[in-house]
């Protein structure tokens, strides 16, 4: 491989990972921009996306499903289209049913005490996710020990696009990620600017306050953001087992801590920022992989998160804010 | 707000209970031995050493700091280099607890001096980086760590003409008691002294604070770089009683929410309650869960095969519970603090 190669191929892959990485800050961000929560289990809502899509999977038998006989070449289409619905609309409901039940009736709490609370909530997701990976995975044939790594089965063609004596790799997957999360990416940009809801999130994220007394009904609001950043979460969770073809039940931690990263890194609470914050974080993890070494990578991240945090903790786009007395 | 500075006495009445309580638990290993109870309670000493050391960041100063492991990874990590007979330090047990201390204080305050003037919550997050970030810094770096083996073998603590080692439980155990009664002491003065109250009024209200001529970034430093010197001597005995540092991965993002469980279900802000708290939690942890998972494996429901049957695999969804409950309802823990002031 020459060196353009490397760095094209390196380039690839952090695109992917940062497209996925980009659905799961918009999560972070949207929730703190509305009710300035670091929403701590949202990585982990993510995991439990990635047990429902392997369940689901496993449920419909795979192999039965992409025989092109039954549904002809669009089956695999068809699958993942599924699998993004409903592992988008089960994140979201679990993203709306934890808001409901542990951060509502913390609202007006000590902004520390709502963070440990959502820890609190990520660890008890960590735990089902270990439970899911027991006895139901064992059942599909998912089996062995509940904490070990599950197979992901390849839903997509797996050869090289650029033909097979290319040394870069662009696989189909990569394309699905593109396919799946720009058009997500602009179907909420349009839903936040021009729907009346949207209007609403905008409202509620400037001043809750006065949001409520123009007549915005403001839970309505909390509740469609933790909705639509549960969606897709849920969405990126499938693309990311689509791609990575393993899942686990820690996979939540590094996948929250990385996307978080990328909103922090974009301006926290900016949509575009977490957007851009996503695929810079995914391109200076591949390159660390490629040119510095896998093993620092984790490092090489959290000290950009560092460094970011420290000279300029607004971000990339985000407004300079004073913190309010 | 203001606590009238109390008569001079070595230890509040409370902490005296709990002290006393800990004090009487070989009898417990007495009366019933095949619990072999001295292993976890030294634990317990040792996690309320880090607690205590955390509680200072997040009761006192309001700062919640989720990377205290990585503190008592640094602490334990210096111990070894320094006392450890492959390097060529080996200054023994008592320097090498206290130049552990030394060096945990002086990575807090590198990491504290630009990182504090940060919002609560971005400071939480940069902790939790710093958290792993030393992890893998010493995984990675085996020239000096020896990387996932952990250095070893460590000495055991030597006093005067004593030894201990691990055919003397209840005297280590002791001794580590006495530590701790040292750092509860300290703990105590420190809550009362001028500083104390600094860090109380920056915690209430940084404003305020600021116009009492108090500044705040110098005295949240001051609690971070106390705090990450306990952690590290926390650090320091624990990897002395193991005769190892163990693997860095010890020294998780799991270690750091023990501490933080202990210091939220104890009661935040309270010494007392920091005891409770490690008596609670590590007594959850390290005793119940395993005797019922013996229990359950002798009765023959524990299977390898079930992850429902081991109540190992509940340890996540315990601490959860733990923390989401105790915010809800009762967010000063089980310990009340009086100085907690109710928002």
């Amino acid at each position: 491989m020459t060196a353009t190669e490397v760095f094209l191929q390196q380039v690839i892959y952090g695109l992917s990972n940062g497209m996925i990485i980009a659905l799961v800050a918009l999560g972070y961000t949207m929730v703190y921009g509305i009710v300035e929560l670091i929403n701590f289990a949202h990585g982990d809502v993510f995991t439990l996306g990635g047990f429902l899509a392997l369940t689901i999977v496993g449920a419909l038998g795979a192999a039965a499903v992409l025989n092109p006989d039954t549904l002809g070449d669009s089956s695999h289409w068809l699958l993942l289209a599924t699998l993004v619905i409903g592992a988008g609309l089960f994140c979201g409901g679990l993203n709306v049913l934890i808001d409901r039940v542990v951060y509502k009736p913390l609202r007006s709490a000590p902004k520390l005490t709502q963070l440990v609370a959502a820890i609190g909530v990520s660890f008890i997701l960590v735990n089902i996710a270990l439970f899911w990976g027991g006895a139901p995975m064992k059942i599909l044939g998912n089996g062995n020990a509940a904490a070990a790594s599950k197979n992901f089965p390849e839903i997509l063609e797996g050869s090289n696009l650029l033909g097979e004596e290319s040394n870069v790799v662009l696989r189909l997957e990569d394309l699905a990620i593109f396919a799946v999360t720009i058009p997500l990416m602009i179907g909420l940009t349009l839903f936040v600017k021009h729907t009346r809801l949207g209007r609403g999130m905008r409202a509620t994220a400037q001043n809750p306050i006065a949001a409520k007394l123009m007549g915005i009904d403001t839970d309505r609001v909390i509740s469609a953001t933790f909705l639509i950043g549960g969606f897709l979460a849920g969405a990126a969770s499938v693309m990311w087992s689509v791609y990575n073809n393993s899942i686990s039940f820690q996979m939540g931690f590094r996948a929250g801590m990385d996307a978080f990263t990328a909103a922090v890194l974009g301006g926290i609470g900016s949509l575009p920022g977490a957007m851009i914050g996503g695929v810079l974080i995914g391109l200076i993890r591949s390159l660390s992989d490629g040119y510095i070494e896998t093993r620092w990578t984790n490092v090489v991240v959290f000290g950009v998160l560092i460094l970011i945090l420290v000279f300029r903790p607004s971000g990339l786009l985000g407004l300079k804010q004073r913190e309010k007395v | 707000m203001s606590a009238a500075a109390p008569r001079f006495t070595l230890f509040s009445r409370s902490q005296l209970i709990v002290l006393g309580l800990l004090a009487a638990t070989p009898l417990l290993d007495l009366a019933m031995p095949s619990l072999q109870l001295s292993a976890p309670m030294r634990t317990i000493v040792t996690s309320a050493i880090l607690a205590l050391g955390l509680n200072i960041v997040v009761g006192w100063t309001g700062l919640l700091n989720l990377g205290i492991a990585a503190f008592a990874a640094l602490g334990a990590y210096a111990f070894a280099i320094l006392t450890c007979e492959i390097y060529p330090f080996q200054v023994g047990f008592w320097w090498g607890v206290l130049l552990a201390g030394a060096f945990g204080a002086l990575a807090g305050w590198l990491l504290g001096a630009p990182t504090l003037r940060l919002r609560g919550d971005y400071l939480a997050i940069v902790t939790l980086g710093f958290g792993e970030i030393v992890q893998d810094a010493l995984k990675n770096l085996p020239a000096v760590t020896k990387g996932t083996q952990g250095i070893n073998p460590l000495p055991a603590p030597t006093l005067g003409m004593m030894e201990f080692s691990s055919e003397t439980p209840v005297r280590w155990f002791y001794l580590y008691l006495a530590i701790l009664a040292v750092i509860v002491f300290l703990c105590r003065n420190l809550e009362f002294s001028r500083l104390g109250r600094q860090w109380f009024a920056v915690r209430e209200d940084e404003l305020a604070a600021r116009c009492m001529a108090i500044d705040p970034d110098k005295v949240k430093l001051k609690a971070f770089a106390m705090g990450a010197a306990l952690a590290a001597v926390a650090g320091a005995l624990i990897a002395s009683q193991l005769s190892s540092t163990g693997e860095p991965s010890n020294y998780d993002f799991q270690m750091s929410i023990l501490a933080l469980c202990i210091v939220i279900v104890g009661g935040i802000g309270s010494i007392t309650g920091v005891l409770v708290g490690s008596i609670v939690m590590v007594g959850l942890n390290n005793v119940l869960l395993p005797i019922a998972t013996q229990s359950l494996q002798r009765a023959g429901i524990g299977s390898t095969g079930n992850v429902l049957t081991s109540p190992d695999n509940y340890k996540f969804l315990f601490f959860g519970l733990a923390l989401v409950l105790m915010m809800r309802y009762r967010p000063d823990g089980i310990v009340h603090s009086a100085k907690a002031v109710k928002k």
